[in-house]
């Protein structure tokens, strides 16, 4: 098999991220996809942080700091004032976590990517807002523990379906849309060259699996980044063109399997590990529904 | 010289701050729609959609976008302008913040408008007297030839290298807004010219890639950025000053200096207003004057940075100084007063005192200034609501 993932490095050492951090791998594969001439926005997030304190940066791109419900804005302006110099074949591309991006920022989202600036936005899903300490966001999934979603004794784990931000992005028809995640860094580079050939506003969604979030062994981010696509609880999929494509694993391993390595799922009883299975199983029917039309 | 020479126009505020803005060759226009801003980012997006104007239009969601927007498009070196009023500007607060601590030299149109509840559109200056410690250069329209120059001087004074810190420019709902008045079009060459291209130090860089706006800790040099900010704008005066002159010179203009001293040489008693309110104020000396009372009016130009030592000559010798707000602060006077009071604070013995006026649009007649100048002469010192109903 050749090797589809650019030698190239965009990120350096002395990065700040935790060990075993999905999210550092999503910035190193994205920018290796991306390439140097690239300006990346980075609302609040783990990511204004991950590079490292002033006047250092980890990484061999600019990066412009922006609030955090800022991201679709800021790379909108990024575009037009590149735009405005005849810079069009440099690439802008905002990095933001789950919470900046389903939650505050989403109208952000949503207008620039209406507004068809030639523009890569990447979520960066670690699935709660985990630079503040793993506090619930629109991205948490059903029957996770937070430290706002806490097991106690009246009130426990999120009791919510998983908002799909991809999904939302799917039914205003952006150009490109996809999701993807570090346990398939192929497929992911393949995703970043397709956005690239695209002339419009992108959108891809990466699961990154946190380990002090997500209560795992920080030597595991693959091995649930993996499961978390074999299981269909994170389907892997692409929309272009108006045609969704989505990705059938060769093998299902139990669900269990992906919710007992993480302990935020430590406290499901049988039955209600039933359920999310359930609500898995439902939204895999509905996106095979649209994949058929 | 041919190039000096303007073209005389009839037009409203808001067509006058449009003009401003193609005439400061700006290449990024981001805005929302807001009464009574709407007439300015329409004649914008009229002048693009025409090719009058050579530049980048984003129809943004919010304004709290808008000032993203432009905040990104200006350190890609651009320049670049946006345009709000009331909520909008509350709206984009956080994002004010940014910019300024950005150093990226933005200029913004504020048409004043009163904040809700109760919805209100008229007039009123609250939304940016709540703006002044963001670390936007603040000034203060009286007519629609200042609002157009504003714009072009707010570039110039915002893009040099001892300032770079952002400016907005005010001018009032409806009564300069949407309100005809003559205006000298500057010259577009000159124009270009006076401000040439923008020329930023600390712009997106792909050879030297840098983080903008990255994490500080205690120990790195937080406090000094924000000192420098302090000092970059404290000390702006001097700067602002002699720019007005070469203004002034260049286009054959007539800006105030950060102050307009109106009728105050030898003056007992005055007012300090800032807007459009200073003509009805200024109309008021005049017949008073002209009745033997020794008043004057100093008009606020810029409100920030603060013209304090103007102030501090203008009232020596004075008898009473009353300060007039067009704005509302709950909890201690008026925001205007306590900058003149801290101005004046052990270095003038001048009696002050404070009036709120024209909230919501509320008219500032000549009998109220009249009655502001007896209060002056008479009055005790409590904070005086004028034109408003006693219950």
């Amino acid at each position: 098999m050749p090797i589809t993932i650019p030698r190239e490095e965009y990120m350096q050492k002395g990065h700040t991220a935790c060990a075993g951090c999905g999210a550092t791998l999503s910035m190193r594969y994205v920018l290796k996809g991306m390439g140097p001439k690239t300006a990346v926005t980075v609302p609040a997030c783990c990511w204004s942080v991950i590079p490292g304190e002033f006047p250092y940066t980890a990484l061999d791109v600019p990066l412009l700091y922006t609030t955090f419900a800022s991201a679709g804005a800021s790379i909108s302006g990024l575009r037009e004032g590149l735009d405005s110099q005849g810079k069009e074949d440099y690439n802008v591309v905002a990095f933001a976590g789950d919470g900046g991006t389903a939650d505050i920022g989403l109208q952000g989202l949503s207008a620039a990517m209406e507004r068809g600036h030639n523009v890569l936005y990447i979520m960066y899903d670690n699935e709660a807002y985990m630079n503040t300490g793993i506090q619930r966001s629109g991205s948490t999934p059903y029957g996770a523990w937070t430290t706002t979603t806490p097991v106690g004794l009246k009130r426990d784990y999120k009791r919510e379906k998983k908002k799909y931000v991809a999904d939302l992005m799917m039914a205003q028809n952006v150009p490109y849309v996809a999701t993807a995640t570090v346990a398939y860094p192929e497929d992911l580079e393949r995703k970043i060259s397709t956005a690239k050939s695209i002339k419009g506003p992108k959108f891809i969604q990466i699961l990154s699996p946190c380990p002090p979030g997500w209560y795992y062994n920080s030597a595991d981010t693959i091995k649930v980044s993996r499961l978390a696509v074999e299981t269909r609880v994170f389907p892997l999929y692409e929309f272009k063109n108006g045609k969704l494509t989505l990705f059938k694993p060769a093998k299902k391993p139990n669900i269990t399997e992906y919710l007992s390595l993480q302990g935020r799922f430590g406290h499901l009883k049988e039955d209600e590990i039933k359920e999310v299975e359930a609500a898995v199983a439902e939204r895999w029917e509905s996106l095979l529904r649209k994949e058929q039309n | 010289m041919e190039s000096i020479q303007s073209s005389r126009r009839i037009m409203t505020g808001n067509e006058a701050v449009a003009t401003g803005v193609k005439l400061s060759n700006v290449k990024v226009i981001s805005a929302y729609p807001i009464t009574p801003q709407t007439t300015i980012v329409e004649k914008l997006a009229e002048m693009v959609a025409n090719g009058e104007l050579d530049a980048k239009y984003i129809e943004v969601e919010s304004e709290h976008s808008a000032m993203a927007s432009v905040t990104a498009s200006e350190i890609t070196g651009v320049r670049s302008y946006t345009a709000s009023s009331s909520h909008g500007i509350l709206y984009m607060h956080e994002n004010l913040h940014w910019a300024s601590g950005m150093r990226v030299p933005i200029v913004m149109s504020v048409v004043n408008r009163a904040i809700g509840p109760p919805w209100s559109i008229w007039g009123e200056q609250t939304e940016t007297f709540n703006q002044r410690d963001t670390g936007w250069l603040q000034i203060y329209c009286e007519s629609n030839q200042e609002a157009m120059d504003s714009i072009i001087l707010g570039y110039k004074i915002a893009e040099n290298k001892k300032v770079l810190l952002p400016v907005m420019n005010m001018l009032d709902a409806f009564t300069l807004s949407h309100t005809s008045e003559p205006v000298d079009v500057r010259n577009l060459k000159t124009s270009y010219d006076y401000l040439g291209d923008l020329d930023l130090d600390f712009k997106l860089d792909f050879k030297n890639p840098a983080g903008y706006g990255s994490l500080v800790a205690p120990d790195g040099p937080f406090m000094e950025m924000r000192k420098d900010m302090r000092d970059s704008m404290y000390n702006a005066s001097g700067l602002i000053k002699s720019e007005i002159s070469n203004f002034n010179e260049v286009f054959d203009a007539e800006l105030p200096g950060l102050t307009e001293n109106f009728m105050m040489e030898d003056a007992d008693y005055a007012l300090i207003t800032a807007g459009a309110i200073s003509s009805t104020a200024k109309y008021t000396v005049r017949k008073l004057r002209e009745r033997g009372q020794k008043v004057g009016l100093i008009r606020l130009y810029f409100y920030r940075p603060f013209p304090g030592e103007e102030i501090l000559k203008a009232v020596r010798g004075l008898k009473g100084l009353g300060v007039v707000e067009r704005n509302v602060s709950y909890g201690q006077r008026g925001p205007t007063f306590e900058d003149v009071v801290s101005a004046l604070y052990r270095r003038a013995d001048v009696p002050i005192r404070n009036y709120v006026v024209g909230l919501g649009g509320r008219d500032i007649r000549v009998k109220d200034y009249e009655k502001m100048f007896e209060n002056l002469i008479e009055g005790d010192n409590d904070m005086e609501w004028i034109n408003v109903a006693v219950r």
